[in-house]
């Protein structure tokens, strides 16, 4: 506690998050029952997005490699609701989630980019790591750990010129916060106050690195103090949680009083990428942040019947399944078309 | 008409396209008050104030990427390296952000950025400030890459690298810096991609690139008087390369040398003579090409050795010499 910076009620409200903080807080009267409700159903899509994603894969419809988010979905969901259109993102490898949560996503469009068609929100150029929806300002996920930390700098000060209120959503993990970029950047978005809101997942594994031997500090929050910015730690399987310290950021970066940083501490349930066999970590290790599994969490303060709870998750499904149907009926991509898109 | 220096032609084609766009703005290390480690952009912080003259901490990643997340969401960005050495700390961003994002994103979005950086060897600042990187950047599709030789071509091409959709590296040469030439004083622009013939000749044709271009006129000029005619092919946008005129001037001349000063293996030389081989011009081809490069070595420090790491006049003019014989 030492190490709070300004803004400390905020990083105070929040305990630290464990396996077995299971503390939630109440559903934010501006949500309304129909709000809370959406957004259940939102982390359930992107679960259920995942979950289609991780089979079509084992099927071999869909190639390459992927980073399931599944079990962080309230952070990417608590997150993007405390933005608003118009607002940008910047988004991570492990990003469906939070790409699914922004404004005017489509489902369809982003399966079909899983499955490389050219309906696919990047033409089946981009797969998995870079889908983004620029009409959207969603400004893409990206490949490289914390590579779209530098360019949150030039969001930030391009919205400053521009003169408009936007603010830009910047997520990474903690592996990402253990790179020159992320110093780079923060401390730049501190000098010009810009308004970004730097909000670092922390699934505690950068690949198989866990996060107790890639930082010699307690929280990856600690680290703003060195920014001069404010630094909040969450419970990032709590949504309201993270919508609640994310609103406070997104305040303070609209009000021009600069970034801050928000650690949402959560927990990926599979493994880095569809190669990785989970030798750094033990079944019951897993067991436990299951067990805290957001969505659940999350029906719980709604205080869903289970029956209800399975229809809104049958409803999601629906979706996905209808998703599947888009993309697959979808064209390829034309080879004659490989050098489109290179130069403008 | 009237004579501008290399750096002032550069300074007056910033100031101009920042007088006529506002999205247009400069970020780098001690481009304000400073006005630039080469004076490039003395007195524009003055003028436009720090919110559009935007000195930045020893950041290079931090500048490449704050260029890249402006032009993504609608401004103009043109960021500054202070020494193309340093371009090496923001290769992630260049190489993996800046040129892939386009394509990557299915053609959805632009990004308008032009990034400057002075090259070269010849300051005796020894080999972590005199690099020739500029291949490394020709070798990646979606980065447009920009060399000018003369005062002229460098206010010409940067108001064009300013208007272009694409992220440009912008390769200045710091012994060009104070170099002489008429500049028209409106604001005017050099098509990318388009070679210029700086001399016409019949014997050899040398295709040369910024400080090169120089020596190669004078090395021309000397062998004009034993009866050797030297056609000085300047390409100016290395990628994309316009290589017709290089192929019909080696047609006409039947033999090719290539001046750079970047190191000899995998630079920029071997990507012209390559485009040579390839195309109707290797029938006419009456002698070896030859590649006269930076040797490869780390530029040293000592004045002597850093001279003869890199190509000069009496190089150029001894090489051609014996390619014409």
């Amino acid at each position: 506690m030492a190490t709070r910076t300004k803004n400390t009620a905020t990083a105070n409200r929040q305990p630290r998050a464990t396996a077995s903080a299971v503390r939630t807080a109440a559903i934010p009267t501006e949500w309304g029952q129909t709000g809370a409700i959406e957004r259940l159903r939102k982390m359930m899509v992107i679960r259920a997005f995942e979950e289609k994603a991780e089979e079509l894969f084992s099927l071999g419809r869909v190639h390459g490699t992927m980073h399931l988010s599944i079990g962080q979905e309230a952070s990417a969901v608590g997150a993007a609701s405390a933005l608003r259109e118009g607002d940008y993102l910047l988004n991570t490898h492990r990003g469906h989630g939070h790409c699914l949560a922004w404004f005017g996503s489509e489902v369809q469009l982003m399966m079909a980019e899983f499955m490389g068609k050219e309906t696919g929100y990047c033409r089946g150029r981009g797969g998995s790591m870079h889908i983004a929806n620029v009409d959207a300002n969603n400004l893409g996920a990206n490949g490289i750990v914390a590579g779209g930390l530098p360019i949150s700098v030039g969001v930030g000060l391009s919205i400053k010129q521009r003169g408009t209120d936007q603010v830009c959503l910047t997520v990474f993990g903690d592996g990402g916060a253990n790179t020159g970029a992320f110093h780079e950047a923060l401390n730049m978005a501190s000098i010009w106050q810009l308004p970004v809101v730097y909000l670092c997942e922390n699934n505690q594994y950068a690949m198989s690195m866990p996060m107790k031997k890639a930082f010699n500090i307690p929280r990856v929050a600690d680290r703003a103090l060195g920014y001069g910015i404010p630094g909040v730690t969450v419970d990032g399987n709590d949504i309201v949680a993270v919508y609640r310290a994310m609103q406070d950021a997104v305040a303070r970066a609209r009000a021009g009083e600069g970034p801050t940083l928000v650690e949402s501490v959560t927990y990926r349930w599979r493994g880095h990428s569809k190669s990785d066999k989970q030798a750094y970590r033990t079944r019951d290790e897993v067991k436990e942040w299951q067990a805290q599994d957001p969505i659940r969490r999350f029906g719980r303060v709604l205080k869903l019947a289970e029956a209800e709870f399975d229809a809104h998750r049958a409803w999601a499904d629906q979706r996905i399944n209808e998703a599947v149907t888009f993309s697959e009926a979808s064209a390829e991509p034309k080879i004659e078309q490989i050098l489109e898109g290179i130069y403008a | 008409m009237r004579e501008l220096t290399y750096v002032e032609a550069i300074r007056e084609g910033l100031n101009q396209a920042m007088a006529a766009d506002p999205r247009v703005f400069l970020i780098g290390e001690d481009v304000g008050v400073y006005g630039g480690a080469f004076g490039a952009s003395a007195g524009l912080h003055q003028q436009y104030g720090a919110g559009r003259v935007v000195d930045t901490p020893i950041s290079e990643a931090g500048i490449a990427g704050a260029c890249v997340g402006a032009a993504l969401t609608g401004m103009r960005p043109v960021g500054e390296i202070q020494f193309m050495d340093f371009i090496t700390i923001s290769m992630e961003q260049l190489v993996l952000q800046a040129a892939k994002i386009r394509y990557m994103f299915g053609g959805k979005a632009t990004v308008p950025m032009v990034l400057r950086t002075p090259g070269g060897s010849g300051t005796g600042a020894a080999a972590q400030h005199s690099e020739s990187l500029e291949n490394w950047f020709v070798h990646i599709p979606g980065l447009k890459v920009v060399m000018p030789s003369t005062p002229y071509d460098a206010k010409g091409l940067l108001l064009a690298a300013i208007d272009d959709d694409n992220p440009v590296i912008f390769v200045e040469h710091k012994l060009l810096y104070k170099t002489k030439g008429p500049v028209p004083e409106e604001p005017y622009r050099l098509p990318l991609g388009q070679t210029d013939v700086k001399r016409v000749g019949k014997h050899l044709t040398v295709v040369a690139t910024s400080i090169m271009v120089p020596r190669a006129l004078q090395a021309a000029e000397q062998l004009a008087a034993e009866g050797i005619e030297l056609e000085v092919v300047d390409p100016r946008t290395l990628s994309p390369l316009d290589e017709g005129p290089i192929v019909q001037s080696v047609i006409k001349t039947g033999r090719l040398m290539v001046v750079h000063e970047a190191h000899k293996n995998g630079g920029f030389g071997g990507e012209i003579v390559g485009r040579v081989a390839e195309s109707e011009a290797f029938d006419y081809l009456e002698a070896p090409v030859k590649r006269l490069c930076g040797l490869d070595v780390p530029i040293p420090y000592n004045r002597t050795l850093e001279a003869a790491a890199v190509p000069q006049v009496a190089d150029i003019v001894r090489e051609a010499r014996a390619l014409v014989k």
